[in-house]
């Protein structure tokens, strides 16, 4: 197991690697300037030539990169073309808001998904699972930002009981770090736990048609047991590999979620970043993010050994 | 009790609990929470022309000279000054007890240090370094500005509005004006709290205790800084939608620069206020491109002034009538003290068989006229369109290149030919009493090679505007101002493609908002 790990962790080396140099030349290569921005609509030909030459944009291609790699590799960054801050410490005040959106959807999430996905397979063909199939359509058709602003306009600005922006660190108070999660968390998780539920259904229902299952039902077991105990149990794999895969969808959601419920977190530092064309900050936070893609990765691989005995590495 | 009830029981607790939350977050306090315009990013004024890091200039910095509202300088933190018969030696007495953020005291050494890092960057502090001959600090509370030759925009220039000379610790405005100044030490009415700066998402002012404001009242950006809060929170929300639905809850009590299109919502909103405190309003830029024929012939320019419906242009950018001026002929804006419509006839009524006429004999033969269209400035997309239909209905062949603002900014200042990536037009905007000026207003600057993009050149058009520079009569300043008006039609630099306003949205129990042109902070009180 731990050889497994170790190999693993090293093969994302030259997957970083990868991932840096396709962001550097995706990024330098194609059209914008921060240089033009940071002179702002008035700035001079002149103005955006000093800034240029000032954040050494004007230097050849290749020697910006290996600056870059060389930085990189001593754990550096670089800092913001514009407010001269790290790149580390951008990332790391973005990141409470954007890890407690994640955790508090995937909560949300499978907590409500794995029940709802295992109760229409139980109930298959019945209007139970019509009504949770049907719901699950709905919810993964309907995009992001349209739920959120149906959730602001209903829970924030009409019944006043939910806030409509912002983020609150949990260090001033749980109450108001939960009551400005609910609406996002519930935006964001919609659609996370459609896909869910419709996984769960369906491998618990294959699940549910094996001989084993008959035969725990044969010898008296009463139904909970069956369904969480045996079955569940055997469904989990492909379940925790969606689980794995939805990151992907999460983060793809957080963008939207965090632009819509104005949340300081990764997903905005992105966007900004990237229309701003602020280079050393979109290679840090893409870099941090296939990091934390690889390493979700890795833990689903480690699961599996837990949830089924037959795979070990 | 049953079960389902118990679970409807325990979810109305929790919402309960919640509305409890919400509502302690939202009540009433000294601290005011704005969402401007765009993210505080840069720190330096002198470092960009970016409309936010200027408002956060006005709240940590002081100027020497600052406008009333009829655009006149007043002094601001200058006590008196006097200037000699020769006209060559300005002095300026600062007044006394002004300190630092950090409790230094303000010196006549700090503003020589600041103009001096000043004149590097601003174009109309760049024509004064022209005519300065040097600076001598007389004491701690005086100092020269001597002259090679009159120059009658002297203190206009140290009390212009936008990127202005904000008076900084001598320590930091020494640096070279290739650094980028970083510290946030101001004498300022507000401190900024650096280790509540969020880049992306907030940057919180709180009141400087030892500010002396000036004893007369606020007059546009002038008299008596009196700061009423003690905590301004702005905060950066990108989706427009998002803050409008948190100022109707009263999340936040300032909306600095709501889409035009929500205007009338918020009027109609009894809780909330719309005011609009800039009555310079915002001009349209048309930009052509004098490198790219026909556009190198100022036939084929004038051309595009046949074109023009500006009421059409403001209905599909702006909507609402109130909020824009049917037809503004004047280069420096109209409401401005330099207003006047000379030479602006052929945008009265669209003529496009002229336009066709002129068109053809600048050269133009039937190629595509390449119009950079911004993506995500739905203002400025509105806008092109409005010219590409107009143009189309000369007769004219259009090719409308789509990009996000941050590719045309860069493209718009390569000279490439079309064929390689050139273009013929772009849209712009500016505003506020600089553009009012001839000297600051800096699309229409025609210095050629160092000009803004489109490079527009008229060697007859600088001459009278250095005039206007150096003139010091009022009647005879404005003269020079229609000669430079009716020279800019001949040779259009731009066209003024329409003027409009963009007000402010508050709650309604925020007072004492000044009509100062760009948002400030001081006199505003929440009750």
């Amino acid at each position: 197991m731990l050889g497994f790990i170790i190999r693993r962790v090293l093969a994302t080396i030259p997957v970083m690697l990868v991932v840096a140099l396709v962001v550097f030349l995706l990024l330098h290569l194609s059209p914008g300037d921060p240089a033009a921005i940071i002179a702002g609509d008035n700035g001079t030909q002149e103005d955006i030539e000093r800034i240029r030459a000032t954040l050494g944009l004007d230097r050849p291609l290749v020697l910006q990169f290996f600056t870059w790699i060389f930085d990189l590799l001593q754990g550096d960054l670089g800092v913001s073309v514009y407010n001269k801050v790290k790149v580390t410490t951008l990332i790391a005040q973005r990141m409470q808001p954007t890890l407690s959106l994640a955790v508090f959807t995937m909560v949300f999430a499978v907590s409500l998904a794995v029940p709802i996905g295992i109760l229409a397979a139980w109930k298959v063909g019945t209007w139970v699972d019509h009504a949770i199939m049907g719901f699950a359509v709905i919810a993964f058709s309907c995009p992001v930002f349209l739920i959120g602003y149906g959730l602001v306009f209903e829970f924030a600005r009409k019944w006043k009981i939910l806030p409509v922006q912002g983020f609150t660190p949990i260090e001033q108070g749980i109450g108001p770090f939960l009551s400005h999660l609910v609406l996002p968390a519930l935006a964001l998780g919609l659609v996370y736990m459609a896909l869910l539920s419709r996984m769960t259904r369906s491998t618990m229902r294959e699940v549910l048609g094996e001989d084993y299952i008959r035969t725990a039902r044969a010898k008296g077991l009463d139904e909970r047991a069956v369904l969480l105990r045996h079955a569940l149990r055997n469904a989990s794999v492909p379940i925790v590999t969606t689980i794995g895969l939805g990151i992907a969808l999460l983060i793809g959601g957080v963008v939207v979620t965090e632009s819509v419920f104005a949340i300081p977190g990764i997903g905005r530092l992105t966007i900004e970043a990237v229309t701003q064309r602020d280079y050393p900050v979109i290679q840090g936070v893409i870099l941090v993010a296939s990091m934390v893609y690889v390493l979700v990765n890795l833990a689903i691989d480690l699961a599996y050994g837990l949830l089924d005995p037959r795979i070990r590495y | 009790m049953k079960p389902a009830k118990t679970w409807l029981a325990r979810i109305a607790g929790v919402l309960l609990a919640f509305a409890a939350l919400n509502g302690a977050q939202a009540a009433s306090d000294k601290t005011l929470r704005a969402v401007v315009h765009a993210d505080l990013k840069i720190l330096d004024p002198t470092w960009t022309t970016t409309y936010i890091t200027n408002r956060y200039g006005y709240l940590v910095y002081d100027t020497l000279f600052a406008l009333n509202s009829k655009f006149e300088p007043r002094p601001q933190m200058v006590d008196t000054y006097s200037v000699s018969d020769d006209k060559l030696t300005y002095s300026f007495t600062l007044r006394k007890g002004m300190t630092f953020h950090d409790g230094q005291p303000v010196r006549a050494a700090d503003c020589v240090a600041s103009l001096k890092h000043w004149v590097v960057r601003d174009m109309m502090g760049q024509m004064l370094a022209k005519v300065t001959a040097d600076y001598e600090v007389v004491d701690d509370l005086t100092f020269r500005l001597k002259l090679k030759e009159p120059y009658g925009l002297v203190i206009d220039t140290l009390g212009k509005p936008a990127t202005p000379a904000f008076i900084m610790p001598e320590r930091i405005a020494s640096k070279p004006a290739t650094e980028q100044i970083t510290e946030s030490i101001g004498s300022g009415p507000f401190m900024m709290k650096r280790d509540e700066w969020r880049p992306g998402n907030k940057a919180v002012f709180v009141k400087f205790a030892n500010y002396i404001p000036r004893s007369e009242p606020p007059d546009y950006m002038s008299g008596g800084k009196i700061v009423k809060l003690d905590r301004v929170e702005w905060l950066y929300i990108p989706d427009n939608n998002t803050t409008l639905s948190a100022l109707m809850a009263g999340e936040i009590d300032y909306f600095e620069a709501p889409p035009l299109d929500f205007i009338k919502l918020l009027q109609e909103n009894s809780d909330i206020k719309v005011l609009n405190i800039d009555k310079l309003g915002v001009q349209f830029v048309l930009r052509p491109n004098f490198l790219a024929p026909p556009f190198d012939n100022f036939k084929g320019r004038q051309a595009l002034l046949y074109l023009v419906n500006q009421e059409e242009v403001m209905q599909a950018a702006v909507g609402n009538p109130d909020l824009y001026l049917k037809f503004c002929g004047a280069y420096f804006l109209c409401n401005s003290a330099n207003e006047t419509q000379i030479g602006s006839e052929p945008m009265r009524k669209p003529d496009y068989a002229k336009a066709k006429q002129l068109l053809t004999e600048a050269g133009y033969k039937g190629e595509k006229i390449v119009l950079l269209l911004p993506t995500d400035r739905p203002q400025y997309a509105a806008a092109v369109t409005v010219l590409g239909a107009a143009l189309r209905k000369a007769g004219i062949a259009v090719d409308m290149q789509s990009a996000d603002w941050s590719t045309i900014s860069v493209r718009r200042a390569r000279k490439d030919p079309i064929d390689k990536g050139g273009y013929h037009i772009f849209i712009t905007t500016q505003g506020g009493p600089d553009t009012a000026s001839p000297v600051a207003n800096t699309w229409f600057g025609s210095g050629c090679d160092k000009a803004n993009p489109g490079w527009p050149c008229d060697p007859e058009l600088e001459p009278l505007v250095t005039a206007w520079t150096r003139e010091t009569d009022a009647a005879k300043k404005h003269e020079l101002v229609e000669k430079i008006q009716a020279r800019g039609y001949v040779s259009v630099p731009y066209i003024p493609y329409g003027q409009f306003f963009q007000p402010i949205a508050f709650r309604s129990n925020i007072k004492g908002v000044l009509e100062s042109g760009q948002p400030v902070y001081w006199n505003i009180e929440k009750q």
